[in-house]
C-alpha cells in the first residue's frame, strides 16, 4: 500500500519535471532557431527555409545599411528615454517606499494603469494627442512615449527592490553628523543603486524592443523593430538574425555578469558581518 | 482690496499649518492643469490663466516649504518626489486618453481631414461594435485561450523552479526571461521558420501521418500550420509565457514548505496537499499572471500579422489599419476606447480583490 502510494507520488513528481523541462524547451526552441538561421544562406529574399551553413552573415553583419541605421536609432532613443525615466521613476519609488502619506494608495493604482493598459491604446491615444497639437512625429515623440511607459515600469521595479530597505541607516548617518544630502549620497544611494541599475537595464531593453507604441508615434523615423516589420513583407535577411543574436548574447552576458557581481558582493558583506 | 489680501493671507497661513495638504493639493492641481493644457480643455487666454494658476501653485508650495521649516519640508517631500513623474504621466498618459475620447466622438469632413470636429458622433461606436465585432470576439477568445495555455505550460515550470530549483533558481529564472532579450518581432518571425509549410514540424507531422488528427482538431488547415488561428494563438502563448511564470513563481516561493509537510503528516496525499494547500496559496500569482498575459495578448496585432491570415485579424490589427492606413482616427479611437474600457473593468475587479502589489 505504502509503496504504491510512493510510486504514484514519484510518478507525479516525474511528470512535473518532464512538464517543466518541456516548457523550458518550448521557451528556447525559437531562440535556437534565431541563432541557427543567422548561419543560413537563404535562397531568395526570405530567410525561412534552411539551406546551407555559412559564416558569411556574421562576417558582414552591418551590410544591410537600413537595418544597421535603424538599430542605431533605437539605441539612441533608448539611452535618452532610459536616463530620464530612471530618474523620474526612482523618485516615485523612493517617495512610495520611504514615506507614509495620504495619497499613496491612489498613486499606486495610477502607476499600475499604464502598465495594464493595452499598448495599442497607449500608442494610438498619444498619437491622437500629437496629431491634435500638430506635433511633428519623430525622435521627440518616440522618446516621450517611451519615457511614459518606462516611468511606471522603473517605479514599480525599484519599489519592489528597495522594499524592506532600512531607512534608519540614513538617520544614523545624520546622527553621526552627516548633512542630509551627504547621508543620502554616501549611505542610501550606494545601497539602492543595484536595484536602480537593474530597473534601468530592463527598461532600456523594453525601449529598444518596443514596437506597438513606437509604430503609432514614429512618423517616418524607423527604429529597429519598425525596420523589421516594414521589411518583413519584402525581405527577411539573415542579418536580422545576426544582429538579434548579437543583442541577445550581449544582454545575457550583461545579466550573467550582474548576477555574479551581486553574488560576490553578498558574500563579501556576509564575510564582514561574520567577522 | 485690503480684505482680499488679508483673506488670502489667512488662507495661506491655514494651509501652511497643514503642509501635507498643500503638497497633495499642489500635486493634484498641477496634474489637472497639465491635462487641461495638453488635452486642450482650455484654449487661448483661459489657457494662459491655467498656466498662471499652476505657476502660483508652485510659488505657494515653495513659500510653504520655506516658511514651514524642517517639519513642513518633511511632509512635503513625498509629493515633491512624485511630482515630476506624475506630471509626465498626466501629460502623456491621461491627457492622450482624453484626446482619444474626444476623437472617438468626432466626425471627419473627408478622407484627408486630419482635424475631425467634435460632434458627439456616436456613429463611430456603432461601427466599432458592429463592423469590427468579429475582431473584438477573436481578440478576446484568442487571448483567453492563450492565457489558459500559459497556465498549463507555465505552472509546472514555476512549480519546478520554486520547489526543485535549489541553488539553480536564479539561473532558471534567468532562462525564463531570456526571450525578452531578443526582439519581440524576431521571436515571432522565428515561429515562421518553425511552422513553415516545408519546416520541421509540418514534415514531422506528415511522416507520422498525424495530419488527419491535427486537421480534425482545427490546428492544421489544408495541411498547413502557418497562417491559421492556432499559429496566432501559439505565438501569443509563446510571447507572453514569462509573464505567467514569474508571478506564479513569486507566490509559490512565499509558501512555507512546512505547510505541505504538515498536510502530509495529517495523511493527505500529495495531490490533496497540492490541491488544498499549494494551489490556493498560489492563486494570487495565477490571477496576476492571467492579467499580465491576457491584456497584452488582447491588444496585440503582431502575431496575427506575422502568423495569421486575413480571417484571423484581431482588434489591434483593425485599430492599426484604421488609424495609420485609412487615417480614420475617429473609428480607430472608438475601438481603442472600447478595448480600454473592457480591460479597465477587468483590472479594477482584479485590484478590488487582489490589490496592486502582485502586478509588479
Amino acid at each position: 500500500m505504502s509503496t504504491a502510494f510512493s510510486k504514484r507520488q514519484k510518478a507525479g513528481q516525474r511528470l512535473v519535471n518532464v512538464a517543466a523541462g518541456a516548457a523550458l524547451l518550448y521557451i528556447f526552441i525559437p531562440i535556437f532557431v534565431i541563432v541557427l538561421f543567422s548561419f543560413n544562406e537563404p535562397k531568395g529574399k526570405y530567410n525561412i527555409k534552411w539551406q546551407n551553413f555559412t559564416l558569411n552573415n556574421w562576417a558582414h553583419p552591418f551590410v544591410e545599411k537600413e537595418l544597421t541605421s535603424a538599430l542605431w536609432v533605437s539605441l539612441r532613443i533608448a539611452l535618452i528615454a532610459t536616463i530620464v525615466s530612471t530618474i523620474l521613476g526612482t523618485l516615485i519609488a523612493m517617495s512610495l517606499s520611504r514615506y507614509k502619506f495620504k495619497a499613496s494608495g491612489a498613486v499606486n493604482l495610477f502607476l499600475v494603469l499604464p502598465l495594464t493598459a493595452p499598448e495599442i491604446v497607449l500608442g494610438s491615444s498619444l498619437a491622437t494627442l500629437f496629431l491634435n497639437r500638430s506635433v511633428g512625429f519623430g525622435y521627440v515623440t518616440i522618446i516621450i512615449a517611451h519615457i511614459m511607459f518606462q516611468i511606471s515600469f522603473v517605479a514599480v521595479t525599484v519599489r519592489a527592490r528597495i522594499r524592506g530597505f532600512d531607512w534608519t541607516l540614513e538617520q544614523a548617518a545624520q546622527d553621526l553628523g552627516a548633512t542630509p544630502s551627504r547621508a543620502f549620497w554616501k549611505v542610501t544611494f550606494p545601497l539602492i543603486l543595484p536595484g536602480i541599475m537593474a530597473a534601468a537595464l530592463l527598461s532600456f531593453a523594453l525601449s529598444v524592443d518596443d514596437f506597438i507604441i513606437t509604430f503609432f508615434n514614429a512618423g517616418s523615423l524607423v527604429t529597429f523593430p519598425l525596420q523589421i516589420f516594414g521589411a518583413s513583407r519584402v525581405k527577411i535577411s539573415p542579418q536580422i538574425n545576426v544582429l538579434a543574436s548579437m543583442l541577445l548574447f550581449a544582454s545575457v552576458a550583461l545579466m550573467a555578469g550582474a548576477m555574479v557581481l551581486g553574488r560576490r558582493r553578498e558574500r563579501r558583506h556576509a564575510g564582514t558581518l561574520s567577522k | 482690496m485690503a480684505s482680499v489680501v488679508s483673506a488670502g493671507k489667512k488662507w495661506g497661513d491655514s494651509l501652511s499649518s497643514r503642509p501635507e495638504n498643500v503638497g497633495l493639493g499642489v500635486m493634484l492641481g498641477l496634474g489637472v492643469g497639465a491635462v487641461a493644457l495638453a488635452a486642450q480643455w482650455v484654449k487661448g487666454p483661459s489657457a494662459m490663466l491655467v498656466a498662471i494658476a499652476m505657476l502660483a501653485m508652485v510659488v505657494g508650495l515653495i513659500y510653504t516649504a520655506f516658511a514651514g521649516g524642517l517639519e513642513a519640508r518633511k511632509s512635503l517631500a513625498p509629493y515633491g518626489l512624485l511630482k515630476p513623474g506624475m506630471i509626465w504621466l498626466c501629460l502623456f498618459f491621461l491627457a492622450p486618453l482624453w484626446s482619444m475620447v474626444v476623437m472617438s466622438l468626432s466626425s471627419k469632413a473627408g478622407r484627408f481631414d486630419f482635424f475631425p470636429d467634435f460632434t458627439w458622433n456616436f456613429e463611430n461606436y456603432r461601427i466599432a461594435l458592429t463592423k469590427f465585432r468579429p475582431q473584438f470576439i477573436r481578440s478576446f477568445s484568442y487571448a483567453g485561450i492563450a492565457t489558459l495555455l500559459t497556465v498549463v505550460i507555465g505552472y509546472p515550470l514555476a512549480y519546478f523552479i520554486a520547489f526543485r530549483g535549489g541553488k539553480y533558481r536564479n539561473i532558471l529564472l534567468g532562462l525564463v526571461v531570456v526571450p525578452f532579450f531578443t526582439s519581440y518581432l524576431i521571436r515571432t518571425l522565428a515561429w515562421n521558420n518553425i511552422l513553415a509549410d516545408e519546416g520541421p514540424v509540418v514534415s514531422l507531422i506528415n511522416t507520422l501521418h498525424l495530419s488527419g488528427i491535427f486537421e480534425s482538431l482545427d490546428i492544421m488547415q489544408n495541411g498547413k500550420l502557418m497562417n491559421t488561428p492556432a499559429a496566432v494563438i501559439g505565438g501569443l502563448t509563446y510571447n507572453f509565457l514569462p509573464f505567467m511564470v514569474l508571478p506564479i513563481y513569486v507566490s509559490l516561493e512565499k509558501i512555507d514548505v512546512r505547510l505541505v509537510d504538515a498536510a502530509m503528516d495529517l495523511y493527505s496525499s500529495a495531490s490533496q496537499a497540492f490541491r488544498k494547500v499549494v494551489l490556493p496559496l498560489s492563486l494570487p500569482g495565477l490571477f496576476a499572471g492571467s492579467l499580465l498575459v491576457f491584456i497584452p495578448a488582447a491588444g496585440d496585432f503582431v502575431n496575427a500579422q506575422f502568423l495569421g491570415n486575413p480571417q484571423t485579424t484581431m482588434i489591434g490589427n483593425s485599430i492599426q489599419d484604421q488609424f495609420l492606413r485609412q487615417l480614420n482616427y475617429p473609428v480607430a479611437s472608438a475601438m481603442s476606447f472600447v478595448l480600454m474600457i473592457i480591460i479597465t473593468i477587468i483590472v479594477l475587479i482584479y485590484t478590488k480583490f487582489m490589490g496592486t502589489e502582485d502586478l509588479a
